[in-house]
């Protein structure tokens, strides 16, 4: 691939652990990615505006308060509303199996759950981001 | 320690073993042998190793007894012979009424302390009804909303025998309001009420990020509340100053020491500065801890933290008061050690976590459950975690001496390191321009994001062994651990009952108090004051923090604490 992905990470919600997302925003960086992280504390509207801003390929949320029943659809409904919903969305976090099935089965192209390497978020990125670009080309 | 014919005849010695252990050096077991906090360990410690070397003085200088200056060996002249530590575990989710629950079922199991984890919202200042607070409500704790919600929690708990600890932060001085407006409805007497608070705002910028306003009028709050306490609340713990979230953001051992007594010592001068006596207010700070996996470092760096607090509290800030000069601690298990694959295996790591905690001298100790990478935990999972701890108590044997650990040459070797470590850094941050300078400037979030990425890809690069995340791993393992799950309705029930508390109170009173609060954020008087008087008319934490972000402004994060150095 000649292009560099672009990714933006976002911390949705209250939850303040931005330890997991700080490793994988300095993990894709080094794999040569481009990069926008938020910050914390970003609402559904902010983080899909972001993404358009930015122009993104992918946007990468990390939710480890248990809220992401809801927020994962909140953005999936703002990227709907946008017509955003070319962008590919995906998260990590702690997630029980079960929600992990419901997430994808809703629209979110992947959920990593505690013990995923940044090397497996890496590889599932590049190859996701790839397929939609073959299939939108 | 030891005469120079001695260390000569050691050295000799040495050099001979030396030779003969190169053969078997050759191979190795592993690549490195270096802590969790990637510090390389050497193969051996022997007497020359330990500071001072010859020294005589040493011992009286750095370690001394326990219960004497500087308590690198206990805080107390018997230790567990007199008292064993408080065994304290976290707990909280739902409504107040589960919580209540959960707390009744704790003190019946043989729990000796409570302590209260509030949900997002209630952390973030937020009342249950409020839009940011949607999803969020008693997931990660229980919601407390106003002084009716505290009442429920503690209903059947008599607030004059048990000691509570609360973890909350930049709405701490509203918690221990509704707290205190409780007791007084037992009619429990302020000077009775005991517990600790964590109330440790710097540790927020640092890592958990948890903050509401600035920097500055934040300390003011925790000020104001030290000044109050120390007056009428005498047996309060203010603060509780905090390593555990600068370890779990991904610090090394050094850093969460370093970093929280930075941070302590930051709130002694600002008292200070306020125009508090040092020996009046420093009894009352208390630490907390992280008890993470590595055994000896762990133990190590409680015994550095004792002889740094009391070196620093009785030489720099000129405390008389001998329990000035006391770091008591809490201690909790490192949560992000925990794994989500073969659950079980938790267990074991709580239990020599906990025991490093023992073995550094905790005065309190919280055991993480084995099932909380997963969920929140569930009960039998919390009954597992405090029944390790009498175990510990009771069959290990442990508590029977004080400091089995002093004079381990090891031991005593990697004290003195961390000492001399966590006074470098100390050099550094006033080399910054002091904790506050160093926040603002992002320069703590750096160094921890700097160790957490470290760390991760010496798993991921395989240098480190993760016992079945990276290697031993079972293939289509199946968990079998009960999920918790909190009930949607939870945040329904929430948000309909702080409506029916606003409607219910007196709303002129209400006005009055939030209003005289407004005046006292805005100009000078004690917020704590203020604080009380809108809690006892059933003012809500969000309406009461609205007032001061409105006077104080909200705080964002600079970029340059958004990424690793």
């Amino acid at each position: 691939m000649s292009e560099k992905i672009r990714v933006l990470l976002a911390k949705p919600g209250l939850d303040g652990h931005d330890r997991g997302i700080k490793v994988i925003a300095a993990a894709f960086r080094d794999a040569g990615m481009e990069v926008i992280y938020t910050g914390l504390r970003q609402t559904p509207p902010m983080i899909v505006e972001a993404a358009i801003q930015e122009d993104v390929d992918a946007i990468g949320v990390s939710i480890l308060s248990g809220a992401h029943m809801t927020l994962f659809p909140a953005i999936l409904d703002e990227m709907k509303a946008r017509g955003a919903d070319d962008i590919l969305l995906f998260g990590g976090g702690i997630i029980p199996d079960d929600d992990k099935e419901e997430l994808e089965k809703m629209g979110v192209a992947k959920v990593f759950t505690p013990g995923a390497t940044t090397e497996d978020s890496i590889r599932f990125l590049r190859e996701a981001v790839t397929a939609r670009k073959t299939r939108s080309d | 320690m030891y005469d120079k014919k001695f260390i000569e005849k050691l050295t000799a010695k040495l050099s001979e073993w030396d030779k003969v252990a190169a053969h078997s050096r050759q191979k190795k077991s592993r690549p490195r042998f270096f802590t969790v906090s990637s510090v390389d360990i050497d193969e051996l410690y022997t007497p020359d190793k330990v500071t001072g070397g010859d020294n005589g003085d040493y011992y009286f200088a750095n370690l001394g007894l326990p219960g004497e200056y500087p308590y690198t060996r206990g805080v107390h002249h018997t230790m567990y012979r007199t008292r064993l530590w408080t065994m304290r575990q976290f707990a909280g989710m739902g409504t107040p009424q589960q919580t209540n629950q959960r707390f009744k079922y704790i003190l019946a199991s043989g729990g000796t302390g409570l302590s209260t984890a509030f949900d997002l919202p209630t952390l973030m200042g937020y009342d249950s009804d409020h839009v940011r607070s949607l999803g969020e409500v008693g997931k990660c704790g229980v919601a407390v909303d106003s002084l009716a919600d505290m009442e429920i929690l503690f209903d059947g708990i008599d607030l004059g025998k048990v000691s509570t600890s609360m973890t909350i932060n930049s709405p701490a001085s509203i918690a221990l309001a509704f707290y205190l407006c409780v007791a007084e409805k037992q009619g429990v007497p302020f000077d009775k009420v005991r517990g600790t608070l964590q109330n440790d705002i710097l540790k927020e910028y640092i890592a958990q990020k948890e903050f509401i306003y600035p920097p500055r009028p934040s300390i003011r709050l925790i000020t104001d509340m030290m000044e109050y306490c120390t007056r009428n609340v005498p047996q309060w713990n203010t603060i509780s100053i905090s390593g555990y979230h600068i370890r779990e953001a991904g610090a090394t051992a050094v850093q969460e020491l370093a970093f929280t007594l930075a941070d302590g010592f930051q709130y002694v001068e600002s008292a200070i500065e306020a125009g508090q006596n040092v020996d009046e207010f420093a009894p009352r700070l208390s630490y907390f801890f992280n008890a993470h996996s590595d055994f000896f470092e762990e133990i190590a760096k409680y015994r550095a933290a004792r002889r740094i607090v009391a070196k620093r509290m009785k030489n720099k800030y000129g405390a008389k008061d001998p329990r000035s000069w006391l770091c008591r601690f809490h201690t909790q298990t490192a949560g992000c050690s925990l794994t989500a694959q073969q659950p079980e295996n938790n267990i074991i790591r709580v239990a020599l976590q906990a025991l490093s905690g023992v073995l550094g001298g905790t005065q309190s100790l919280h055991t993480n459950s084995m099932d909380e990478t997963l969920a929140l935990p569930s009960e039998k999972a919390v009954k597992i975690a405090l029944r390790t701890q009498q175990i510990i108590a009771h069959e290990s044997g442990v508590p029977n001496t004080i400091d089995p650990l002093g004079g381990s040459w090891f031991v005593e070797a990697l004290t003195d390191k961390m000492e001399a470590e966590a006074e470098a850094y100390f050099e550094e941050i006033e080399r910054r321009g002091g904790v506050l300078a160093c926040v603002e400037e992002g320069f703590f979030q750096r160094e921890i994001a700097r160790s957490a990425y470290r760390f991760q890809m010496e798993i991921e690069e395989r240098e480190r062994t993760i016992v079945g995340v990276n290697d031993y791993v079972e293939e289509d393992e199946k968990i079998d651990i009960p999920v918790l799950r909190i009930d949607p309705q939870v945040e329904k029930d929430q948000s309909a009952f702080v409506k029916k508390v606003r409607a219910e109170r007196d709303p002129e009173a209400v006005k009055a108090a939030l209003a005289k609060l407004r005046a006292v954020a805005a100009g000078k008087g004690n917020t704590f004051e203020a604080i009380l008087d809108c809690a006892r008319v059933y003012g809500t934490l969000g309406e009461m923090c609205d007032v001061l972000r409105e006077e104080w402004g909200e705080y964002v994060e600079p970029p340059s604490a958004m990424v690793a150095s």
